[in-house]
């Protein structure tokens, strides 16, 4: 009797669990049939007239009916609470393609990013960074250098002066030659800066323009060194597969002489608009330090050597970045600056 | 330096092709410019010989030739050219030709006249207007010589060649010359280089009844060597010549003056030929000039000397000035029958400042600069009269006038093999080097490590053993040396300087400011420009510069700002919005003038903003992040309105440990407007080195707190004329040790506040490190600050 009253109760609950259509409404159901004063502990309350056998089968029946009620509303609740989730994240779908929520970084000059490069490739090297004033007494900027009292460079058409003794530094070389006076061997130093030319700008001449120069004293210096040196920077600069050539030519300040040629690092050799074709590109001026130029620094000829060598960061920059007109590093137009971010 | 490939091979047997060639001798040091084809880029040009003009029917300018194409029917040609004549040989290009521009000529009418193909003239043959003769400049190219009609031109004129334009390094002016350039060609391709022939061999008479010459300036003419020529026939040279000297870069103009030219290219020693019926007295003395003297130059200029210039003069005065040109006096003419032949040798050093004074830089001029062999004096003198009988133009006089009073000898040295392979370190053989310097042209003589070395004169630039290690080297081929990274060493380091100007790249375009460049140098109106006052000398002593390109970039720069202003009024101009950028540079002063005599020059740092909501604050923010992050934290900002550069209520001095470091705050809108800028514009000028002399980067760890905050808000009205910092000391004042912070959180004007006044806000944060406070104690804290700001500034608290 009971049992069959269990029955009925579980099979009215499984259908009208079965229609709910919403949690609130499956959680009456469940108050309902499971609650204290649900139908199910009702029908249980009705069990003290039954033997303990009776009893024990009855409670037992009940207890499964209850559970399969329990398992049907969870299986019912979490079905809603499912589709309540779907309904959740459609409603919060975004639109993949709108653009993101940016902080635009500033950009550090192109020149400053070339010369930091630079920097980086030489300090790794072991190059310690040395700087000198940009207003240079002509002493440092030529005398020291071994440019003689009637070298061209020297002439008024080609050097800014500010008195007869001092002058716009042309070369940032005097950094060097104010090391070699001040500073015993072992020496390496880069000195990038500044430097200053009587040139009317054009797209290949700036009046102001930046050198990265290099020095290295030490016992046992060889040209092979300078040769093994600007290779690695190169190679580093411009890539691994960088070829360099080395071509003898004259500096007052070095003896011998080299002027640099890397492979195009555009075309990897083969000829294009930046390299006029010719596969290669100058990049630097080099040599070994002239005696003369050790012996101002007191530095024993015999007992030391070593190399020097000078770079034009406007020239290198140009290259990179495929730049045609030098005039765009000091017009500062915000839309050029913003390319380098 | 134009090097003809063709004319190179008269002393050098080069058996391999130009472009190879060329590399190698780019390798040995000899750098090339260009290379250029010359004679090869036209089609279809024949020799003709003009039978018969006759005028053109229907045009006074056209005329019509009858040509001699070594064909059976002769070629009708129209041409507009003046100078054709009948019999003359002229070049002529057919129907489906091409001229070097790559214009293809076809045959066609003109004013109803065929015309099967076209005169040309020698521009259109493909040279440059400086190297063609002056009579033929404007007109067809008469040929002079005996070519067959019908001839290709290329087979006539023999003109297809290679000019290689070598960049000569000051140091070698020996190779100013096609002997020089022989010299480095057979000794990179191991040949022997061929001397040209000199000496005349039929010689009539002595050459010191004609001439005598007195140095009286032996230091600045230590060698003067002159022969004479007789029964002098000017005219043309023949082709060949004229051809070697139009592909040299120079213009032929008759027999003499061409050999004097072709002889200067061919030893690099400069030759003048004067005409000895002008030179009174029959004597040449070398002397300087008297202050004043009036003297007209081949040129028909007349010109003013000074005691300084070295002059060639005759019994009455000056013929040339020496080294540099000529005199109008003396010049050869078509009518000169004895020839006076100048080889002598200048002080470079000397000329070079004769020709700057005059304005006047010759060929001549600037061989001599460059330094000249005193022993090429006779031999190049006695080129000049071979030639002069070779080409049939006159009949030299025996013997030479030559004052030389101190033979300029070879300079032997000994250089070690061993410090050789030291500098370049290699291993190369003594012997091995003692080759090199024979195949140019050196005594060499091996003796264990050492080598005796003797150059020949000619090359001056051999002086220390190191200019020999550069001999060896770019002989063996800086291509072979060994390829090594220097020993030893030790770690890199970075300047302060350095370390900190970087560090505040990376925070400021963090904050998305873009870095500036601009010119170190400007105009000194560029301070008036941002209304810099009269009286401010740190902004006014400028540090000057003697020869500035212009007005405009003649002074260094004091300030960073009017360079900040011309970038932005650029950027505005073209229409860049929300502009941000900041530039780091140099600033020089001529007041503070270091010990050593040099002006004082220190970083300086500019900040330029406009739009996107630029304000003060925006600006303000950027400076305080940029100070914290370099560990200057206790800078103050105190309102400034004495600056005319700046927005007299809208101006700030910064200043941290007692020191000024800066000014910010918005330019003037007048000035702004200066600049085309309607905008408001903010700038801030930063003394960066003081910036980076207190720059503290160290960091230390502090404990986090162990005992939670109180935090109370209080906000109150107050006139407008009390500050924000007034408030905060007060504040911080009475908030004593348990207030551990202030945080200004709103400041507001508007219609809920009376005029005058304006409400401001702040968040206190309470806590001691020891224990959690009480409400108590806050509360009674927080009552009397409230109190206070109360009392001394009338504050009115408002409900939050």
């Amino acid at each position: 009797m009971l049992l069959d009253d269990i029955r009925e109760i579980l099979e009215e609950a499984q259908k009208s669990i079965d229609k709910a259509e919403s949690m609130e409404k499956s959680e009456e159901l469940r108050v309902k049939y499971l609650g204290k004063k649900g139908e199910l502990t009702k029908i249980l309350r009705t069990m003290g007239g039954l033997t303990p056998e009776e009893r024990k089968k009855v409670g037992q029946f009940a207890n499964e009916a209850r559970n399969a009620i329990q398992n049907r509303i969870t299986d019912k609740m979490d079905e809603f609470k499912k589709r309540q989730q779907e309904l959740k994240f459609k409603a919060e779908t975004v639109d993949v393609t709108e653009p993101g929520k940016v902080h635009v970084l500033g950009a550090k000059h192109p020149i400053t990013q070339t010369i930091d490069e630079m920097t980086r490739i030489f300090m790794n090297m072991g190059f310690s960074l040395a700087e000198g004033p940009e207003v240079e007494t002509v002493f440092m900027n030529f005398d020291a250098l071994n440019a003689g009292p009637n070298h061209p460079s020297r002439d008024m058409t080609d050097t800014f002066y500010i008195t007869d003794k001092t002058l716009l530094r042309t070369q940032t070389s005097p950094v060097q030659a104010r090391t070699l006076l001040s500073q015993d061997p072992p020496l390496r130093i880069i000195s990038p800066g500044r430097v200053y030319r009587c040139d009317t700008p054009d797209a290949t001449h700036s009046p102001v323009f930046h050198q990265v120069e290099g020095l290295v004293v030490a016992e046992g210096i060889t040209m092979a060194d300078l040769k093994g040196t600007l290779s690695e920077f190169a190679r580093q600069m411009f890539g691994p597969d960088t070829k360099t050539k080395f071509r003898p030519h004259h500096f007052p300040f070095t003896e011998p002489s080299a002027e640099v040629d890397v492979s195009c690092f555009k075309c990897g050799g083969k000829g294009c608009k930046v390299c006029k074709g010719s596969g290669w590109i100058e990049i630097l001026g080099c040599g070994m330090v002239h005696p003369n130029v050790l012996r101002i620094g007191g530095i024993d000829t015999e007992k030391y050597t070593g190399f020097a060598f000078g770079i034009g960061v406007e020239r290198i920059a140009m290259l990179k970045y495929e730049i045609d007109d030098i005039r765009m590093f000091y017009e500062n137009d915000e839309r050029f600056l913003a390319q380098f971010r | 330096m134009l090097v003809s490939v063709n004319w190179l091979k008269d002393y050098v047997d080069i058996d391999v092709p130009v472009r190879e060639f060329a590399d190698r001798m780019i390798l040995s040091g000899s750098n090339i410019e260009t290379v250029e084809e010359i004679g090869n880029k036209f089609s279809k040009i024949q020799v003709a010989r003009i039978e018969k003009i006759t005028p053109h029917p229907n045009a006074d300018k056209l005329v019509i030739c009858q040509l001699d194409v070594g064909e059976d029917e002769l070629l009708q040609v129209v041409t507009g050219a003046k100078n054709v004549f009948e019999g003359a040989l002229v070049p002529v290009i057919r129907h489906g030709g091409r001229l070097p521009d790559g214009t293809v000529i076809k045959k066609g009418k003109l004013r109803g006249e065929v015309s099967n193909g076209m005169l040309c003239s020698a521009e259109e043959l493909g040279y440059e207007d400086k190297v063609i003769a002056k009579e033929l400049k404007d007109g067809i190219w008469i040929l002079d010589g005996d070519f067959k009609p019908g001839t290709d031109i290329k087979d006539a004129l023999e003109i297809e060649d290679s000019v290689i334009d070598f960049e000569i390094t000051p140091n070698r002016p020996d190779c100013l010359s096609m002997l020089g350039m022989a010299r480095e060609a057979a000794a990179v391709f191991g040949k022997k280089k061929k001397e040209p022939a000199i000496s005349a061999e039929n010689e009539e008479g002595d050459v010191n009844e004609y001439i005598s010459v007195e140095d009286k300036k032996p230091d600045l003419c230590p060698r003067y060597t002159a022969r004479v020529i007789k029964d002098v026939k000017i005219g043309p040279s023949p082709w060949w010549m004229q051809k070697r000297l139009m592909h040299g870069g120079m213009r032929p103009v008759n027999n003499i003056v061409d050999i004097t030219n072709f002889v200067m290219m061919e030893y690099g020693q400069p030759l003048h030929a004067f005409d000895i019926n002008h030179l009174k007295g029959g004597k040449i003395v070398i002397d300087t000039a008297e202050d004043g003297t009036k003297f007209t130059t081949l040129d028909g200029v007349e010109r003013e000397l000074d005691s300084s210039m070295l002059m060639i003069n005759d019994a009455d005065g000056p013929v040339a000035v020496a080294g540099v040109m000529g005199g109008l006096n003396s010049e050869i003419t078509e009518n000169t029958d004895t020839v006076v032949l100048e080889s002598a040798n200048f002080n470079g050093d000397s000329v070079r400042l004769t020709a700057k004074k005059l304005g006047l830089r010759t060929e001549a001029s600037g061989k001599f600069e460059k330094g000249i062999d005193a022993n090429l004096c006779a031999r190049a003198a006695d080129r000049f009269c071979r030639l002069v009988e070779e080409l049939g133009c006159g009949t030299v006089v025996g013997g030479s006038v030559d004052v030389y009073p101190e033979v300029q000898a070879p300079r032997p040295l000994d250089v070690r093999v061993s410090r050789i392979n030291k500098v370049l370190g290699t291993d190369i053989p003594g012997q091995d080097m003692a080759d090199i310097f024979r195949s140019l042209e050196m005594e060499a003589e091996l003796n264990g490590d050492i080598i005796h070395v003797v150059p020949p004169t000619v090359r001056q630039d051999l002086n220390i053993e190191e200019d020999y290690v550069e001999e060896v080297a770019r002989m063996y081929g800086y291509d072979r040396l060994p390829v090594t990274l220097p020993a030893g060493g030790s770690a890199a380091s970075m300047t302060k300087n350095e370390t900190i100007r970087g560090k505040a790249r990376e925070i400021l375009t963090a904050y998305g400011l873009d870095e500036i460049l601009t010119y170190s140098f400007v105009s000194p109106e560029s301070v008036d420009k941002v209304n810099v006052s009269e009286t401010d000398l740190m902004h006014r002593n400028f540090v000057k510069i003697i020869n500035p390109l212009g007005e405009d970039t003649s002074v260094m720069r004091t300030m960073l700002i009017p360079s900040m202003m011309s970038t932005l009024e650029r950027n505005n101009a073209r229409g860049n919005k929300a502009v941000r950028l900041f530039e780091i540079g140099k600033i020089f002063n001529d007041s503070k003038i270091n010990c050593d005599g040099m002006p004082a020059e220190a970083d300086g740092l500019c900040i330029g903003i406009y739009g996107g909501g630029a304000d003060f604050f925006v600006l303000k923010g950027y400076i305080e992040g940029l100070l914290d992050h370099l560990g200057i934290r206790d800078a103050e900002f105190s309102a400034e309105s004495g600056l005319a550069t700046y927005h007299p209520g809208r101006c700030a001095n910064i200043i941290s440990n007692g020191e000024m470091i800066g000014t910010m705050g918005q330019i003037r809108p007048d000035v702004a407007e200066r600049y085309g800028i309607s905008e408001e514009v903010y700038c801030c000028e930063l003394l960066f080195s003081v910036i980076i002399g207190q720059t503290n980067t160290e960091i230390i760890y502090k404990a986090l707190p162990k005992y939670p905050a109180v935090t109370r808000d209080i906000a109150m009205t107050v006139d407008e004329k009390i500050t924000v910092r007034e408030l905060e000391d007060e504040i911080r004042a009475e908030g004593g040790n348990i207030l551990e912070s202030i945080e200004l959180f709103d400041v507001y004007r508007g219609i809920q506040i009376a005029p005058g006044k304006k409400s401001v806000a702040f968040a206190l944060t309470y806590r001691v490190p020891d224990r959690t406070l009480t409400d108590d104690e806050v509360s009674s804290r927080q009552h009397k600050i409230v109190e206070s700001l109360e009392t001394k500034f009338g504050a009115e608290l408002r409900k939050m």
